[in-house]
């Protein structure tokens, strides 16, 4: 297997006495596309911000490239195409002016700055938007920005955190295509999301990760494979009855978990274990099989959910 | 291999001085700042020079009328043309104070302008010199326009008072240094206002509207401790043409300024752009 892209060792950052990542390991390999899935507050944009040179580590190794991001900063970034969390476009300018100027901070001439402009509007979608000041863009718009924003340099990484939060499930569904070209591409990409579904859908693996630590890693389908059943069957009884029914449903199958609004029960054939459950004289008010998802995955592995 | 244009650009830079902090990047931070400066709202750049030019005729013409020649070390000049010099030392400090206090931290906390720069090959000494070079030609730029209101009014009495243009920029710089390195402390918009706080009696204190001789010695002693007097006897002497040894001394203090503001800044870097 050739040498990994991105590697880091018991990567640990504390804030004061407080541990956001708690020392974690990963490689990541060229062509990837590598995923950090977790709860708001595991310490996903900490990770990001040391692998992107942005940040120092307390502890622990990180190699890009082979290179070390607190000795190399620009050189590493060089490499780097970022997309952070919280917006940062240069509110003082148009659309055009913010690729034309972040081109230029990597130092490239004014004339590839500009032919690679017309490509990105393309790519973004932000043709006819192209004079607006980004202050009057809608999010998605602001988000296709910052991802065209980040291609300028053309970088071999791309580095996306929490690339669809506070989207409408159409603009998601567009950035989720655009990410797609740019992983047919071969730009490999590291994604971090608290969305199972963009988890799903976007990487071939990734880590699990709670409370600074990794829980688990593997593509989607195996993590679901070892962490959950195929089906799970939802139950829901009205919020004051689901904790005695629950105390009944527990034994007829290996797992269960409570939410507070519903009941969940694990097992490879929903259908069958509903039937039973109805011949048993259980009257749900309603009832959902459906199959597992990292969702799943993830309450197993912390007692609970992602999205609070 | 393919190898992206960007990531030649930052490798052809290996082994450079700083090459952990710099990428020589300063040119494209101006190019930024003068893109920003063709949309930004023209009041905010037209106050920059009107404070002193309101000051200078309010004061200037107001209390000139009851006053109108002052005698400063047996010499007798027109009120005017007294404070006018202070008023283009002040302003190119107030605006050096404001471009590397307010505005860095609001770029800093707010918009956030300066993570999406260091996510680029630049580092945070680039952006540092940038903001401080982009404050010199705005200081630069407001010290000409006040010359030129001056100069027809008669008020600049020797033809060494074109070096006061430079020295306005030295000035500025000086506060920007220092400005930026406070900055690098603070953590919030009021511990900024504390600025304010210190500025403000520097400023009614510092010889502007009168002649620092009218105070004990030993509060002339501590006044001189602090910038600004240094500025306006610089800025003073050069458009009165009093030219001795005292201002290389009074250019000397922005220069340490400069240096002890300059150390501070890349010192705080860290702490300033990549918690
Ligand atoms: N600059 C900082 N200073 C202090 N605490 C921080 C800082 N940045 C992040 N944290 C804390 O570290 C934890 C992890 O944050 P973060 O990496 O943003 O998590 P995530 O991206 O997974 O939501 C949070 O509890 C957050 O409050
Ligand atoms: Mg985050």
């Amino acid at each position: 297997m050739s040498n990994p892209l991105i590697s880091a060792r018991g990567l640990t950052k504390k804030f004061g006495d407080f541990t956001a990542v708690n020392g974690i390991d990963f490689d990541v390999f060229k062509g990837d596309s590598f995923g950090f899935l977790g709860p708001n507050g595991a310490g996903k944009s900490t990770a990001m911000r040391i692998i992107g040179a942005t940040s120092q580590r307390t502890s622990g190794s990180v190699s890009i490239l082979g290179k070390d991001p607190e000795i190399n900063g620009p050189q590493i970034r060089a490499h780097l195409g970022v997309v952070p969390q919280q917006d940062n476009l240069d509110m003082q300018l148009s659309v055009v002016e913010n690729l034309y100027i972040y081109g230029r901070y990597f130092g490239l001439p004014r004339k590839f700055v500009k032919n690679k402009i017309e490509e990105l509007l393309t790519f973004a979608q932000l043709e006819e938007k192209r004079d607006t000041k980004v202050e009057a863009l809608s999010g998605g718009m602001k988000r296709r920005l910052t991802i065209a924003r980040a291609l300028v340099s053309e970088p071999e990484i791309l580095i996306l955190d929490e690339p669809t939060t506070g989207l409408d499930p159409q603009a998601r569904h567009i950035l989720w295509d655009r990410l797609f070209r740019l992983k047919e591409q071969g730009v490999t990409l590291l994604i971090t999301t608290h969305f199972m579904d963009e988890a799903e859908q976007l990487c071939d693996r990734l880590i699990v990760m709670d409370k600074g630590s990794i829980m688990a890693e593997g593509s989607p389908a195996s993590l679901i494979k070892d962490y959950s059943t195929k089906e799970v069957l939802e139950l829901r009884f009205g919020s004051d009855r689901n904790q005695s029914m629950a105390d009944s449903l527990r034994s007829m199958c290996d797992r269960t978990e409570e939410l507070p609004d519903r009941f969940l029960m694990y097992t490879d054939d929903g259908e069958a274990l509903l039937e039973k459950i109805y011949a048993a004289d259980f009257h749900p008010k309603t009832s959902l099989v459906r199959r597992s998802s990292l969702e799943d995955v993830f309450l197993r592995l912390t007692g609970r959910t992602l999205i609070e | 291999m393919f190898i992206p244009m960007a990531v030649a650009i930052a490798d052809a830079r290996a082994g450079k001085r700083g090459e952990r902090v710099y990428s020589g990047r300063v040119p494209q931070l101006l190019e930024r700042g003068f893109i920003a400066f063709k949309s930004s709202t023209y009041m905010i750049v037209l106050s920059g020079f009107l404070e002193p030019v309101l000051y200078l005729l309010s004061f200037g013409y107001g209390i000139g009328k009851l006053l109108p020649i002052i005698s400063v070390d047996g010499e007798n000049i027109k009120y005017v043309a007294f404070i006018a010099p202070a008023l283009l030392a002040t302003s190119a400090m107030n605006g050096a104070i404001y471009d590397s206090t307010m505005n860095v931290f609001f770029k800093l906390n707010h918009d956030r302008i300066y993570h999406g720069m260091l996510a680029t090959s630049m580092g945070p000494l680039d952006v540092a010199l940038g903001e401080i070079g982009w404050a010199l030609i705005r200081g630069f730029a407001y010290a000409c326009a006040f010359m030129a209101v001056m100069a027809p009014l008669g008020l600049i009495i020797s033809p060494w008072g074109l070096l006061a243009i430079p020295a306005a920029v030295l000035i500025a710089f000086g506060f920007a240094s220092c400005g930026m390195a406070v900055t690098s402390y603070m953590k919030s918009f009021q511990q900024l206002e504390l600025v304010n706080i210190f500025l403000l009696p520097m400023f009614l204190f510092s010889g502007s509207f009168y002649p620092l001789s009218v105070f004990p010695q030993w509060l002339q002693f501590i006044i001189n401790l602090f910038p600004l007097s240094h500025a306006i006897h610089l800025v003073r002497g050069l458009c009165l043409g009093h030219i001795d040894f005292a201002l290389l001394g009074h250019a000397f203090y922005f220069v340490v300024m400069i240096i002890i503001g300059l150390i501070f800044t890349t010192k705080r870097l860290n702490a300033l752009f990549m918690k």
